[in-house]
């Protein structure tokens, strides 16, 4: 990346998020805006990829909601998302959990890491 | 008015708005902008200021070229062009033109040359389809047929020739930021040319007839 891009994203690039890999389990706080109101939604899951570098940079949270598998991407950096937690640390091989999709119930848990 | 500046496509990033909405922008880099010449209508027979963005090194400029950044009291310019339709007084020779002639919100013309792809065939110069590969069909990547017999070719037949590198102007472009102290400007969505090429930033013509 040109060193000039670097400097012009680096105000945005945060440093309060918490540092997770893949097979993490995170609640994302996000801020939803209904009109005039304000109010955090959140948004647990495995963290089943990270992407990219820089102000560019995403992760990937699935969770089970009433039975249905649902992925949602965010970015890093993104001033709508309040604070990360990380809940807990998985035991995984792999930096792309594509294979928990595959899967349900049993098989698609995560072993805990102590880490 | 139409106002411009010279400059430089760094390279495409990705902003956050104030309302958290991420935005792909492309960089431009514009180091103060030199008005090398004011054209008048008295002198030159229409109504310009031309621009000299980034200086070249001595031993690349020749006499000429010399004499002409002498009178804006400059060293010669390796990207020159001109701006017209733009308010004169407000240029005088010698002076500068910075990223702060435009703001956010301003919407422009961006013109550079696209990139170069060499000779290509028509499925990736003109984005024909290919035949099928097999069952002996014998049309695989071919340009296909010259039309009826009238012992030339139709003019602007689609054939395979050189790509790019042409002088390509993407309108209507949204400036999404400026940053004055490092002569940057954060263009909304993609302009024309590879990275480092040099590029012209123009009000929109299209949009200033818009407002009206």
């Amino acid at each position: 990346m040109d060193p000039l891009i670097q400097e012009l994203t680096k105000e945005q690039i945060r440093d309060d998020i918490p540092a997770f890999r893949a097979g993490d389990t995170v609640t994302v706080h996000v801020r939803v805006v209904e009109g005039t109101h304000e109010r955090i939604q959140l948004f647990e899951g495995v963290v089943i990829k990270k992407k990219g570098t820089g102000i560019g940079a995403t992760y990937t949270v699935r969770k089970i909601a009433s039975g249905v598998g649902v992925e949602r991407t965010f970015p890093v950096n993104d001033p709508r998302v309040a604070k990360v937690e990380v809940k807990r640390h998985g035991r995984v091989r792999r930096a792309k959990l594509y294979y928990l999709r595959e899967r349900h119930g049993k098989s698609a848990r995560i072993a805990e890491a102590r880490r | 008015m139409t106002k411009g500046i010279l400059g430089r496509k760094v390279g495409m990033t990705q902003i956050f708005t104030k309302d958290g909405v991420l935005v792909p922008v492309t960089v431009v880099e514009a180091t103060p902008n030199v008005v090398m010449q004011v054209k008048t209508v008295e002198s030159d027979g229409y109504e310009a200021v031309q621009l000299g963005y980034q200086d070249k090194r001595e031993v690349l400029s020749n006499k000429p070229e010399k004499g002409h950044a002498d009178k804006a009291k400059t060293s010669p310019k390796r990207f020159i062009r001109e701006i017209r339709g733009v308010e004169l007084k407000d240029y005088e020779v010698g002076s500068e033109v910075t990223v702060d002639t435009f703001k956010e919100g301003d919407v422009v013309n961006v013109t550079g040359t696209s990139r170069g792809h060499g000779y290509q065939g028509n499925i990736k110069r003109w984005g024909q389809s290919r035949g099928p590969e097999t069952h002996g069909s014998r049309y695989h990547r071919i340009p296909g047929s010259m039309g009826s017999i009238i012992n030339r070719v139709p003019k602007g037949k689609r054939l395979p020739g050189h790509m790019g590198m042409k002088k390509v102007t993407i309108e209507n472009l949204v400036i999404e930021k400026v940053v004055a102290d490092k002569n940057v400007l954060m263009i909304k969505g993609n302009v024309p040319g590879a990275k480092n090429s040099l590029i012209v930033v123009k009000t929109a013509s299209k949009a200033v007839k818009a407002d009206k």
